[in-house]
């Protein structure tokens, strides 16, 4: 469980979110969503102690993170964060294999338990085979994968993943997120497509302008009156044939012409 | 590990979209690094055995078996031999196994610290510092305060520099290692000129040549204190970069990556750059500015082991020392009785080294 009581974080003067309390239910898929600069990526790397808010406290299970060592945050939670350098020439197992080093002492490196994790997170993401590859020859949703095979290598039982469906076609999206929910971890997850979100995630959390605007069921925070005010979109709700609720933006399939 | 068979007998669909499969490595590459650590041992002695005077391998092994074992207990080698080897030659290739391995494993280390393989003591103003402070040592102190006041100088030089560069990379560094490099290399400028204008300034002859030795690099002039205070740095280095070797994998892959991996980026990159130029400050002081070895070296090393630091580390520290050993043979040999700066061999067999390294690995960032 990650609480997050009235954090607040300022650059230049400016607030990038303003007193948001939100908290991480253990076993729940919390997505967050919400536009360009709302605040969405500040508000995990905050989550994860790669920030530090300048007002709030993040308890964790319990435990305000400033306590905690960095390396104890890192056994507690795993991180898929977004546009991170990668070595083209690195193998897919020495870049899952880095998940180890929360729980490695100085010397210890890739000790039996170690190989085991690592072949055993490959395992789950079906990326064993090509373990020995060089990042450069895998595709954008195996990169993804094998990012999502590091966070789990860390053992941790929560995961934070800052928009893990970028730039993955259609099928991937959805394979990525079914996979990250079949995990059952506390998952917080940023996501950009509200349909994808309400789909996977049990809450949404909704921010503008750096402050929390609705968190809850996703019928209930994506409403189209409150998604188009805020997106500035016109966006329109329908009942797919399963009963579920889906949004239209901009109705794409109106027959008027485009001005 | 898999084979061939299991590949075959994948499900035909997944098997097209497979990339071309093969081992990366031909050679696994703890082997590799054995290998390695072979070949410069017998670099090492052989190189003993070169100059002007040849000595062969196996008088080399019981010369410093003697002298440090004690066995065998009566020498059948003449006591010039002896003292060839012993104190003309043994210092100098001890002192190239240190600065050759201390070289490599910095610049693996630094292109990890601010994530460039460009990257390597040199770029970052660290040796520009030592040989200010080297400069200052022989041109204002004139060898005022003992033996150790060239290297302390040269030393303090360093973290001088390294100071310098974090203060002006500022707060940023953290984030933007790229600022390092940039205020590396002002830094770097200006205290190149600095050292310019001390030896501009020294009206004695002797003085400006012995700092031209710095700039330039040489083994020429080793004694046993320096190669073994070298030797002992090179140890303590090769012990705490190894022990690092994790959170240089971190740091490279990304500051928010290292954060969740439980390693803070800016503390640690501190750290280590501090020690690093420690290691460098006092390979310079010992040996003067070698180029290139922290460059591509480490280049190399990847090319063998991939790119964990647990592995491109002792690969570095092995690839470097047979280098410089290379390059100082080099250096005694090849225009005798003329002995070129090592710097010089290091420069021209480096610079079309780095870009035949560029045209072989075909890097590319994803």
């Amino acid at each position: 469980m990650i609480d997050a009581r009235a954090i607040t974080v300022r650059r230049q003067g400016r607030s990038l979110i303003d007193g948001i309390d939100i908290m991480l239910r253990d076993g729940e898929m919390l997505g967050v969503v919400g536009p360009n600069g709302s605040g969405k990526t500040t508000l995990l790397r905050s989550l994860y102690g790669a920030l530090q808010p300048d007002a709030g406290d993040i308890l964790l299970d319990g435990v305000p993170m400033t306590q905690m060592s960095r390396r104890a945050v890192a056994r507690r939670i795993a991180v898929v964060p977004q546009g991170q350098p990668l070595d083209g020439d690195q193998s897919v197992a020495d870049l899952v294999g880095l998940g180890r080093l929360p729980h490695q002492a100085w010397f210890g490196g890739n000790r039996a338990g170690d190989r085991a994790a690592v072949e055993a997170a490959l395992d789950r993401v079906a990326l064993s085979a090509l373990a020995d590859q060089p990042l450069r020859h895998l595709s954008g949703g195996e990169v993804q994968r094998a990012l999502i095979a590091r966070a789990l290598c860390q053992q941790a039982s929560h995961l934070l993943l800052d928009e893990p469906t970028n730039h993955l076609d259609l099928g991937y999206q959805h394979d990525v997120l079914a996979f990250v929910r079949s995990l059952c971890l506390s998952t917080l997850v940023v996501l950009h497509d509200l349909n994808l979100a309400a789909r996977y995630c049990d809450r949404i959390a909704l921010l503008d302008h750096g402050r929390l605007l609705a968190i809850g069921a996703p019928a209930q925070v994506l409403t189209p009156e409150r998604v188009s005010a805020i997106y500035r979109v016109p966006a329109t709700a329908i009942t797919t044939p399963s009963g579920r609720q889906h949004l239209v933006f901009a109705d794409a399939l109106s027959p008027e012409p485009l001005p | 590990m898999w084979s061939v068979q299991s590949v075959t007998s994948r499900p035909a669909g997944v098997a097209t979209v497979m990339p071309p499969l093969r081992r990366r490595h031909v050679l696994a590459p703890p082997l590799v690094i054995v290998l390695l650590a072979l070949g410069t041992a017998t670099l090492a002695v052989i190189s003993v055995g070169l100059g002007p005077v040849p000595i062969d391998p196996l008088t080399v092994l019981l010369v410093v078996s003697r002298h440090s074992l004690g066995l065998p207990a009566e020498a059948s080698w003449t006591q010039a031999t002896d003292a060839i080897v012993w104190i003309t030659r043994l210092p100098r290739i001890l002192m190239a196994l240190a600065v050759g391995s201390a070289l490599a494993m910095t610049g693996a280390a630094l292109q990890a610290i601010v994530r460039n393989g460009l990257a390597d003591p040199y770029v970052l103003g660290v040796s520009s510092g030592a040989s200010t402070g080297a400069a200052f040592a022989i041109t204002v102190l004139a060898g005022a305060g003992g033996a150790l006041t060239l290297p302390l100088s040269a030393f303090a030089g360093a973290v001088i520099s390294i100071l310098l560069v974090l203060a002006i990379g500022g707060k940023a560094a953290g984030a933007r290692p790229f600022r390092l490099i940039l205020a590396g290399m002002a830094v770097g400028y200006a205290l190149s000129s600095a050292t310019s204008f001390l030896i501009f300034a020294s009206d004695s002859p002797e003085a400006s040549r012995s700092v031209m030795f710095w700039l330039l690099g040489s083994l020429a002039n080793v004694h046993w204190p320096m190669a073994q205070l070298c030797l002992a740095v090179a140890a303590l280095a090769a012990l705490a970069l190894f022990a690092a070797a994790g959170r240089l994998d971190a740091l490279a892959a990304g500051d928010d990556t290292a954060f969740a991996l439980g390693v803070h980026p800016g503390r640690t990159r501190l750290a280590l750059m501090l020690g690093v130029s420690l290691i460098v400050g006092v390979m310079v002081a010992g040996a003067g500015s070698i180029g290139f070895v922290g460059l591509i070296v480490p280049h190399m090393a990847r090319a063998l082991v991939g790119t964990r630091h647990r592995l491109v580390l002792p690969a570095s520290a092995l690839l470097g020392a047979s280098f410089l050993l290379l390059a100082d043979i080099a250096a005694r040999m090849l225009f005798p009785p003329t002995e070129m700066a090592i710097g010089v061999v290091t420069g021209i067999v480096g610079a079309p080294l780095m870009l035949l390294l560029l045209r072989h690995s075909g890097r590319q960032a994803l």
